[in-house]
């Protein structure tokens, strides 16, 4: 559903013949003048998880609090199984919001957090319980019923707010920057632990994030989006491969963007001749070459490159370049082969990495 | 990220509801004051002003031309600047040593300091007037007698409004955070420099509050310089209360008020001023982290000196009370308070220790209109809102101002006929005292309610939770503790009101601070004496409040007093 989304093409999914449970259509919503949300469509199907990615400003919080109900929308529509939500209050919608602070109840030890929601709907204090320990079981944290929220570490608190969002049993379950404020080792952890929990319990997710790892590491989709439009729609595989615009070939940190003119198998470029990969549209484009489609060569072989600066990337290194004309490429190269900063090399492109931008 | 917690607090749309909702919970505080302050103000401005249905305002330039009236005017802003400068030079070492040193006692000391704000002006002149007075202290040791001159009604404002500057200054300079000045330190500001460019500064805006609030309460003095001033020193107030009661000149009464009211209104408008700016970003952390204890000969004599000063201000001038309450005509006992018991003393109807029962009655009635009125007013104000919501907010404080000898005529004015007819119900008092207690309700509460972070319930209207259901889940749990406080501020208060109760209460049914002011009135050692132990009873009923109050009061929640 919504997945098929083209090469290059810069959209979201459009309704197909069956609704999916969260359906936005022309979602607009204005700050002022500004339009914080313009005209966006989405759509997100049951068992699905959705990560929309992009930087702060992008307009993506602002996304999840609209379907919530804590911002009406000046224009467009969020419709929640095929039902249109417009007058229907927050705490009537049936969707779950994990906060990207937490927003825990201080004043509430950790099974009254968990708990709140059951209580909201009336749930016997019996079931209430069972339903604690269950919950505090499937994120980690048994027997944590009597804890204050305040001796919670970073990541408990975001367990307990996990628990906190999933116990009402949501329809959909919207994550606001989850794992923002957590370290990094914990974040790639945690990242693993909600894919596995959501896949077991059938969750429907709407996810936003800054962290494109994140996002990737979680999503079966990801949204780009950019001023309050999405910038692209696609699986990561496919985001992370066709980035449809240099805004999204950079947000993925993509730098290697040029202007280029295509005639036949290659483009020309202030870097000499790139090879472009088969079908390419002759005529003037941006041009992406991925660090990993930057081979370094002899220098007699290839474009010669001043090496500026070496960056440790773990499985590999980081060289930039600094080639006579044009803009600052950047390499990715095996740990061995990594040249010293100072070195002059050659450049040579694999068509295989080379991406026509829209 | 940054982007959601600008968007939450801006305006939204779809506001039209939660501005309905706030209008509706506006509505009661609203019609409350219209009613009960605005209509009988203006009730009794109208009778001043208003001859053969025309409107004299050429009165008020011939009443403010008069040369007494000037004089009044004159003594009024200058004895209010002598004191608020005096209670600063006195209070401010105070306010540091709250606000930084660890030491024994530190609770119980803070609430003591608190004790004199909250005590009725009646049992502050008295206890003044045992200490400096005719046959006081001071003249028995050393014939010393400051009762006629200016000094008296100076200290005991300064006794009056330390807590003042020491809650309002001190709780904010308590946390402060001391990083601040130790980044100035580490970039090559000495120790004085650093306190002048950073911690001062940050300080400026509490300061300045404080001295307002100061200013405003001994601009409007009334209890204090009645009994400590005699004939030579009346403020505004006292003035109003002399044309109005004993001279019966309503004309110059209603010019006064005016005068006084376009003054307090001047002071208010300052005040929320300051109040804004002191609103601005501060780095603030836990008090309870940075206080220290004192270190070294420089810090351990400012304690003691500050521990000296509080001794001689504000527990002498208590203890004499006490002492004189018990010093009958055959050395000391329980007689005075005896004498309270019998209705033979001709200066009431009923035996003075009535009083008390009275007055806890009428101050619990005047307790819950102040926290129903105070909490909707609170309520409605939470949210950011324009310049119409924050004039209600100033408009809140003017109780405190106006005078209340007005307040109290105009009740009996206008609260006389139906469709209101109020004038021989039990109501009456309560509703004055009320007043009075609100401001400082909407001033405990609404940094509280502020405090709340709107995302909270947020949190709690996507788990399921009905806008009402979330205040009560959310917001109410945080705010009980601002809730009693401020419960124990309208209580002492209301206890304490003189200035709008001594016109309305009812002679068989006096309040505590009425019976004292009643007692005082009368010549003979025994009246003298009764007003000491009703003075004493009175203290000790604020006092025991307080002291519970101070139990609950954190660190944390400093409020405005």
């Amino acid at each position: 559903m919504g997945v098929g989304v083209g090469v290059g093409a810069a959209a979201g999914a459009g309704a197909g013949a069956v609704p999916g449970l969260l359906t936005l259509a022309d979602a607009t919503v204005r700050f002022g003048a500004r339009a914080v949300l313009d005209g966006v469509g989405l759509d997100v199907a049951r068992h699905e998880i959705v990560c929309v990615l992009g930087p702060s400003g992008s307009g993506k919080s602002t996304l999840l609090r609209a379907v919530a109900g804590l911002q009406e929308l000046d224009a467009g529509q969020v419709l929640l199984d095929g039902r249109d939500q417009r007058g229907v209050p927050a705490h009537k919608r049936g969707v779950g919001l994990m906060f990207q602070d937490h927003q825990l109840f201080p004043q509430r030890d950790v099974a009254g957090n968990v708990a709140f929601g059951l209580r909201m709907h009336g749930v016997s204090r019996g079931e209430q319980a069972d339903r604690v320990a269950e919950l505090l079981d499937l994120v980690g944290l048994p027997g944590a019923q009597r804890r204050a929220v305040a001796s919670l570490s970073g990541g408990e608190q975001q367990r307990v707010a996990l628990a906190r969002a999933l116990a009402p049993r949501p329809r959909l379950l919207m994550l606001d920057e989850p794992l923002g404020q957590l370290d990094r080792s914990l974040r790639e952890r945690l990242v693993v632990e909600l894919r596995q929990l959501f896949d077991e319990l059938g969750t429907t997710v709407l996810a936003v994030t800054h962290d494109q790892g994140e996002a990737f590491a979680l999503a079966d989709r990801v949204v780009v989006m950019r001023d309050g439009r999405i910038a692209q729609s696609g699986t990561p595989l496919e985001v992370w491969r066709h980035p449809a615009d240099e805004f999204v070939a950079r947000f993925l940190g993509f730098d290697n963007v040029v202007d280029a003119t295509v005639a036949g198998e290659v483009a020309d470029t202030v870097w000499g001749k790139v090879p472009v990969p088969d079908g390419a549209e002759d005529g003037p484009c941006r041009l992406l070459v991925r660090p990993a489609g930057v081979r370094l060569v002899p220098v007699a072989e290839g474009v010669p490159c001043a090496v500026t600066a070496r960056t440790f990337r773990g499985t590999h290194v980081a060289v930039h370049l600094e080639p006579r004309v044009g803009p600052r490429l950047e390499a990715a190269c095996a740990l061995r082969d990594a040249p010293g900063v100072g070195e002059t090399v050659g450049v040579a492109f694999d068509a295989g990495d080379v991406v026509l931008l829209g | 990220m940054d982007l959601a917690r600008t968007e939450v607090g801006k305006p939204r749309k779809g506001l039209s509801r939660g501005n309905a909702a706030r209008l509706g919970l506006m509505a009661v505080p609203v019609a409350f004051f219209a009613l009960f302050f605005a209509y009988p103000v203006a009730a009794i401005v109208a009778r001043g002003l208003k001859v053969g249905g025309q409107w004299q305002f050429g009165r008020i330039a011939d009443v403010v031309a008069q040369s007494d009236v000037r004089h009044v005017l004159w003594f009024t802003t200058w004895q209010a600047l002598a004191s608020t400068a005096l209670t600063l030079l006195i209070a401010l070492p105070g306010a540091y040593v709250f606000a930084r040193f660890e030491f024994r006692g530190k609770q119980v000391l803070r609430a003591v300091v608190t004790v004199p704000f909250v005590l009725p002006t009646v049992v502050v002149g008295t206890a003044f007037l045992a200490l400096l007075g005719r046959g006081g202290l001071l003249d028995e040791m050393w014939g010393v007698r400051l009762d006629t001159t200016v000094w008296a009604i100076l200290l005991a404002h300064v006794f009056f409004n330390y807590a003042v500057v020491v809650r309002t200054v001190g709780g904010l300079w308590s946390q402060l955070d001391p990083r601040q000045e130790e980044a100035a330190r580490m970039l090559g500001a000495s120790r004085w420099t650093a306190w002048r460019t950073v911690t001062l500064p940050a300080l400026g805006p509490a300061v300045a509050a404080a001295s307002l609030m100061v200013f405003l309460f001994t601009f409007t003095s009334f209890g204090v310089v009645q009994i400590l001033g005699g004939p030579a020193y009346s403020t505004l107030e006292v003035e109003i209360y002399r044309q109005t009661a004993q001279l019966l000149d309503l004309p110059t009464a209603a010019v006064l008020t005016l005068v006084q009211f376009a003054a307090v209104g001047l002071i208010l408008a300052v005040h929320a001023w300051t109040v804004r700016r002191r609103e601005s970003a501060l780095r603030l952390v836990d008090a309870a982290a940075v206080a220290r204890r004192p270190r070294g000969a420089g810090q351990r004599s400012l304690l003691a000196g500050v521990m000296l000063t509080i001794a001689v201000l504000i527990l002498l001038p208590l203890g004499v009370l006490i002492e004189r309450s018990l010093s009958g005509p055959g050395g000391y006992g329980f007689t005075y308070y005896r004498e309270l018991t019998s209705a033979d003393g001709g200066a009431f109807l009923v035996p003075p220790i009535e009083a008390v029962w009275n007055s806890l009655q009428y101050a619990l009635a005047a307790t819950a209109i102040a926290l129903v009125i105070g909490g909707l007013a609170a309520a409605a104000l939470t949210r950011k809102a324009g310049r119409l919501v924050r004039g209600f907010d100033a408009l809140l404080m003017l109780p405190l101002g106006v005078s209340a000898v007005t307040v109290g005529f105009g009740f009996l004015i206008t609260l006389d006929k139906p469709p209101l007819d109020l004038r021989s119900t039990w109501i009456l008092v309560p509703l004055a005292q009320a007043l009075v207690g609100v401001p400082f309700v909407v001033r405990t509460m609404l940094p509280v309610l502020r405090a709340v972070d709107g995302r909270l319930r947020e949190a709690a209207a996507v788990l399921g939770a009905s806008p009402l259901r979330a205040w009560r889940e959310v917001d109410l749990p945080m705010v009980r503790r601002a809730l009693l406080i401020a419960a124990g501020f309208a209580f002492a208060v209301s206890l304490g009101e003189f200035g709008a109760t001594v016109f309305i209460a009812r002679p068989d049914n006096p309040t505590l601070p009425v019976a004292v002011a009643r007692l005082l009135g009368r010549a003979g050692e025994l009246n003298y004496g009764q007003a000491m132990a009703l003075s004493t009873i009175l203290m000790v009923v604020c006092a025991v409040s307080l002291l519970l109050l101070e139990r609950l009061r954190t660190d944390r929640t400093t409020g405005e007093f």
